[in-house]
C-alpha cells in the first residue's frame, strides 16, 4: 500500500502544478499529497481534477484579489473533489465546514421588514441568484447537447409564467438586430466572457449556442442562461422598494421551480451546500442582493470600509465587480453567500443600507457618526 | 495519467443532432467538411491518447472565421489525430494545400546545396532574410492536448539536445517562467520574446493552458538562430539576419535542424514526420514542410501597382505586412514569404521565394525608371 503511495506520488509530481507565484484559494489548498490522491479521480461524467483546477493555474491572481480558482464541471465533483473543495469552500465562506454545518434556505419574503429605503439616496434595488438544473453538467464541462437541453428545459418553464411574471425569450443565436439594440439600452444584454477566469474554465465553448435572456414584460425579472451558470434570476427596479424586489424574486424562484418539477426536473441543492453552482464563492443562497446608493459624505470618510465590513457589507462601482464608484453613488451588497439564507442576507443589507443612510443624514446635518459593532456570522 | 474518456463516452448518450454544433454562420475549412453525417461518423472515435472530435473541432466552433480569410477551424492534438481523423482532416487538408491528395506523397529535401542562388538579393531592397518551420517530438502529445508533464518532457528533452550544440549554434535557454527582468528586455529587443497567445484561434484550442510552464526561448549566440519551446508547436525554428543573403539562412536553418534531429533521435524521440504529410505539427496549414521563407522587402511602386497580388499568385507567394500575419505593411515594406507548405520540398519553397523576389525587385527598378513591367509578369509557377 505504501509502495503504492510513493509510485503514485512521484508519478504526479511529473503533473503537479507550479503554483509558487500563485495567489487564489486553490492553490493555497492544494498539495502534491491532495493532488496524487485526486489527480486519477473523475466524476461519473468524466470531469477531472485538472479540468476543476485550470482556470486556477492560467489566472495565478491578483495581488489584492484573492480568486477562487477553480470549478465544479458538474454536481458530483463537489462530492469527487471534496478533499479540495472543502478547504476552498471554509477559506471562502468564513471557516464554513461543509462535513459538519448545514445551509438554511428560506425564501420567505414576508419576514422582511423595513425593506423601503428612503429614494433620495436609493437609486435603484437588485436582487439576483443562480440556479442550476439537476442531472446536467455545469458549464465548464457541459457538451452542446446538455447546454441545450438546460435551454429547452428552463425556457419552457418560463413561458408558464403568467401575469406580472408573463415575458418572452430571446436566443442569442436568433435574437433581430432591432431585439438586440433594445436589449442593450435596458441593460439586460449580456456578453460572451471575456475573463480568463471563465474563458480558462471552458464556460466560452460553442459560443452563442443555446444562450439566451429571458425577461418578463414589465422588465422587472431577468434571467440569464448558460452564461456562467445554467441560470442567473435578477428582480430589480429603480427605487428603494428592496422588499417588492425580493417579494417578486421568491415568488418567480418558487413558480420556475414548480413549473421544471412538474416536468420531473429539480434544481441541484444540498444539505450541506445549499443551492449547487459553477463557483464555490456562489454556493449556499448563490444571492447578492444591492443598491445603488448615494453617499457622497460617507465616501470620503475614511472608517467607511470598516462601517462596511462590520455590517458584512461590499462596496463595488455602479459598472459592477472591479469598477469604481462615480459622484459618490456606489453599489453596496452583502458579503456572503453560504450558511446564512437568503432571508437574512437581504435583511443584513436592509439593516446595512438603512444605518449608511443614517450615516450620511447625520454627515449633512454636521454631525459624527458611529462604527457598528461586527456583527456575528453564523457561528 | 492514463485515463478513460468517459466524458466522450456520455456524450454518445445524446442523438448526433443533439451534439452536433451549428455551423451555419461559420466560415472555416472545418465548418465546409463536417456535415452531421460526418460528426456521427466520427463522434464515438479518440485517439490512443484520448483526444476526440470535439478536440478537434472545438477551436472551429468558437471562431466562425473572417469572410476574407479563411482559417482551418480545426488542430491535431497527436501525431495519431491526422489518421484517426482522417475522413474530416484529408478534404481539409486537400481544400487547404491546393488539391492534396490522400495517396500523394510529400518530398522532404533539406538539403541546401540544392538551393541555386539566393545569397545576392539585392540588401538595398530586401532589409532581412528569415526562414522557420516547427517540429514535433515523437512519443508527446501536440499543445492542444499535453499535460503539464508532457509539457516539461518536451522542454527537458529540447533543452539537452539545443545546450549540447556547439560552433555556430552555441547558445542559451530562457525559460518564460524564471528569466530575469534584464534577460526579458533583451528579448524584447531582439524581438525574440513571445508571448501567451492571445488569439482565440489558439486559446480556444486549449494551447495556452498553465501559461507560461514548460515554455521557453533558446537563441544562438549570434542570434541568428532561434528556437521557441512550446509554444504553438513543440519547437519552432528560426534561422534569419538583416540583409538578402537567403541562402546562408537556409544553410543555417538546415544545417541546424538536422543537428538537433540527430540529438532527438539519439534519445529515441526523432521527430514527427510520414512521407504522406511530412512533418507533422498542430495545425493542418503547416503540414508537410511547416516552412515559411521570406523577405523583408521594399516595394514602394510594385506593391501600387494593379497586378501586385496577381503576381505574387503567379509566383506561389504571399504577402503580409512586416508585424506578420495579420498585419498592414508599412512605408511600402512587405513580408514576402512561399504560399505553400505541403507537397513540395523546403528547396522548392525557398526557391520561389528567392527567385520570386529577385524578380519583384527587378520589376521595382523598372518601375522606378518609369518602364512597363508587363513583359516581366511571369505564367503560373
Amino acid at each position: 500500500m505504501l509502495h503504492y503511495v510513493i509510485l503514485n506520488l512521484y508519478l504526479c509530481s511529473a503533473e503537479y502544478p507550479d503554483l509558487r507565484k500563485h495567489n487564489n484559494c486553490m492553490a493555497s489548498h492544494l498539495t502534491p499529497a491532495i493532488y496524487a490522491k485526486l489527480c486519477d479521480k473523475a466524476t461519473p461524467n468524466g470531469y477531472t481534477l485538472d479540468q476543476a483546477i485550470q482556470t486556477g493555474v492560467d489566472n495565478p491572481g491578483h495581488p489584492f484579489i484573492k480568486t477562487v480558482g477553480m470549478v465544479a464541471g458538474d454536481e458530483e465533483s463537489y462530492e469527487v473533489f471534496a478533499d479540495l473543495l472543502n478547504p476552498v469552500i471554509k477559506e471562502r465562506h468564513n471557516g464554513y465546514d461543509p462535513c459538519t454545518m448545514k445551509h438554511p434556505t428560506d425564501l420567505d419574503s414576508s419576514k422582511i421588514h423595513s425593506g423601503n429605503f428612503d429614494p433620495n439616496y436609493v437609486l435603484s434595488s437588485r436582487v439576483r441568484t443562480g440556479r442550476s438544473i439537476r442531472g446536467l453538467s455545469l458549464p465548464p464541462a457541459c457538451t452542446r447537447a446538455e447546454r441545450r437541453e438546460v435551454e429547452r428545459v428552463v425556457v419552457e418553464a418560463l413561458a408558464g409564467l403568467k401575469d406580472d411574471l408573463a415575458g418572452r425569450y430571446f436566443s442569442l443565436t436568433q435574437m433581430t438586430d432591432e431585439e438586440q439594440q433594445q436589449l442593450i439600452d435596458d441593460h439586460f444584454l449580456f456578453d460572451k466572457p471575456v475573463s480568463p477566469l471563465l474563458t480558462c474554465a471552458g464556460m466560452a465553448r460553442d459560443w452563442p449556442d443555446a444562450r439566451g435572456i429571458w425577461h418578463n414584460n414589465d422588465k422587472t425579472f431577468l434571467i440569464w442562461i448558460n452564461e456562467e451558470d445554467h441560470t442567473r434570476v435578477i428582480s430589480m427596479e429603480k427605487g428603494g422598494n428592496m422588499k417588492r424586489v425580493f417579494e417578486r424574486f421568491c415568488k418567480g424562484l418558487k413558480e420556475v421551480e414548480r413549473l421544471i418539477q412538474e416536468r420531473g426536473w429539480e434544481f441541484m441543492w444540498s444539505e450541506k451546500l445549499g443551492y449547487i453552482l459553477t463557483c464555490p464563492s456562489n454556493l449556499g443562497t448563490g444571492l447578492r442582493a444591492g443598491v445603488h446608493v448615494k453617499l457622497p459624505r460617507l465616501s470620503k470618510d475614511p472608517r467607511l470600509n470598516t462601517i462596511l465590513n462590520n455590517l458584512r457589507l461590499q462596496k463595488r462601482g455602479t459598472g459592477g465587480v472591479d469598477t469604481a464608484a462615480v459622484g459618490g453613488v456606489f453599489d453596496i451588497s452583502n458579503l456572503d453567500r453560504l450558511g446564512l439564507s437568503e432571508v437574512q442576507l437581504v435583511q443584513t443589507v436592509v439593516d446595512g443600507v438603512n444605518y449608511l443612510i443614517e450615516c450620511e443624514k447625520r454627515l449633512e446635518k454636521g454631525q459624527d457618526i458611529k462604527v457598528p459593532p461586527p456583527l456575528k456570522y453564523f457561528k | 495519467m492514463p485515463f478513460g474518456n468517459t466524458h466522450n463516452n456520455f456524450k454518445l448518450n445524446y442523438k448526433v443532432e443533439e451534439e452536433y454544433p451549428d455551423l451555419s454562420k461559420h466560415n472555416n475549412h472545418m465548418a465546409k467538411v463536417l456535415t452531421k453525417e460526418l460528426y456521427g461518423k466520427l463522434r464515438d472515435k479518440q485517439t490512443p491518447n484520448g483526444f476526440t472530435l470535439d478536440d478537434v473541432i472545438q477551436t472551429g466552433v468558437d471562431n466562425p472565421g473572417h469572410p476574407f480569410i479563411m482559417t482551418v477551424g480545426c488542430v491535431a492534438g497527436d501525431e495519431e489525430s491526422y489518421e484517426v481523423f482522417k475522413d474530416l482532416l484529408d478534404p481539409i487538408i486537400s481544400d487547404r494545400h491546393n488539391g492534396y491528395k490522400a495517396t500523394d506523397k510529400h518530398k522532404t529535401d533539406l538539403n541546401f546545396e540544392n538551393l541555386k542562388g539566393g545569397d545576392d538579393l539585392d540588401p538595398a531592397y530586401v532589409l532581412s532574410s528569415r526562414v522557420r518551420t516547427g517540429r514535433s517530438i515523437k512519443g508527446f502529445t501536440l499543445p492542444p492536448h499535453s499535460s503539464r508533464g508532457e509539457r516539461r518532457g518536451i522542454e527537458k528533452l529540447s533543452v539537452e539536445a539545443l545546450t549540447s550544440l556547439d560552433g555556430e549554434f552555441k547558445g542559451k535557454y530562457y525559460p518564460l517562467k524564471s528569466m530575469t527582468d534584464a534577460e526579458q528586455e533583451q528579448l524584447i529587443n531582439d524581438h525574440f520574446l513571445f508571448d501567451k497567445p492571445v488569439s482565440p484561434l489558439l486559446t480556444c484550442a486549449g494551447m495556452a493552458r498553465d501559461w507560461p510552464d514548460g515554455r521557453g526561448i533558446w537563441h544562438n549566440d549570434s542570434k541568428t538562430f532561434l528556437v521557441w519551446v512550446n509554444e504553438e508547436d513543440h519547437l519552432r525554428v528560426i534561422s534569419m539576419q538583416q540583409g538578402g543573403n537567403m541562402r546562408e539562412v537556409f544553410r543555417r536553418f538546415c544545417v541546424g535542424l538536422q543537428k538537433i534531429e540527430e540529438i532527438f533521435k539519439k534519445h529515441n524521440h526523432g521527430f514527427m514526420w510520414n512521407e504522406h504529410l511530412g512533418y507533422i505539427l498542430t495545425c493542418p496549414s503547416n503540414l508537410g514542410t511547416g516552412l515559411r521563407g521570406g523577405v523583408h522587402v521594399k516595394l514602394p511602386k510594385l506593391s501600387t501597382h494593379p497586378k501586385f497580388d496577381e503576381i505574387l499568385t503567379r509566383l506561389r507567394l504571399q504577402k503580409r505586412g512586416t508585424g506578420g500575419v495579420d498585419t498592414a505593411s508599412v512605408g511600402g515594406v512587405f513580408d514576402i514569404s512561399n504560399a505553400d507548405r505541403l507537397g513540395s520540398s523546403e528547396v522548392a519553397q525557398v526557391q520561389l521565394v528567392v527567385d520570386g523576389v529577385k524578380l519583384m525587385v527587378e520589376m521595382e527598378k523598372k518601375l522606378e525608371k518609369g518602364e512597363a513591367i508587363d513583359s516581366m509578369i511571369p505564367a503560373q509557377k
